[in-house]
């Protein structure tokens, strides 16, 4: 899992069915100091999070089939599982 | 997954056991304002419907085989929608 900042939305009428009633989010891979790197992803939201929010992002396809009760064959791999309230790294 | 452009196709007529009937384009992957990263790839087409042109996102490794119709399939990327609207900041 890594820690994301949701930064945008996406539309799409023709997608897998998974995806159908799901919102689907932009969210950016943060560093430590909470920067935004290159990478993103675009994540499957199943907590309500929203633009500008720091969330949790898993990226595993069983952990992601098993959250969305598609076991064993669901096409999902990113799924924002968290709103990340506080973070301490230690020295 | 990742945004990605639709910029060609390919057909290929002698290919390994499993691939029959799986549709193959060429994509570019995107960063999240949609400029080009890294190098095109070739992607099975899970929604059927993509075709040149088209700003689609694509999963990839083992959950690309899922986006097909049969799902134990050897590929490694595939397209799984075709975006509509994009809103990033």
């Amino acid at each position: 899992m890594y820690i994301g900042r949701v930064c945008g939305t996406v539309v799409a009428t023709i997608k897998n069915e998974l995806y159908v009633g799901r919102k689907l989010l932009v969210v950016d891979r943060l560093d430590l100091e909470g920067r935004p790197t290159a990478r993103y992803d675009i994540a499957v939201d199943v907590v309500q999070a929203g633009v500008g929010d720091r969330v949790l992002v898993l990226d595993e396809g069983n952990s992601a089939r098993q959250i969305v009760g598609r076991e064993p064959d669901g096409a999902i791999r990113a799924v924002i599982v968290g709103i990340v309230d506080e973070v301490e790294i230690g020295d | 997954m990742q945004f990605a452009r639709v910029i060609g196709t390919l057909v290929a007529t002698r290919k390994v056991a499993g691939l029959e009937g799986v549709k193959f384009l060429i994509v570019q992957p995107l960063d999240k304002y949609r400029r080009p990263l890294g190098e095109p790839l070739v992607a099975a087409d899970g929604t059927a419907q993509a075709g040149p042109g088209e700003l689609v996102f694509i999963i990839g490794i083992r959950e690309a085989a899922l986006a097909l119709p049969e799902t134990f399939v050897p590929v490694d990327h595939a397209i799984v929608g075709i975006v509509d609207q994009v809103d990033v900041r």
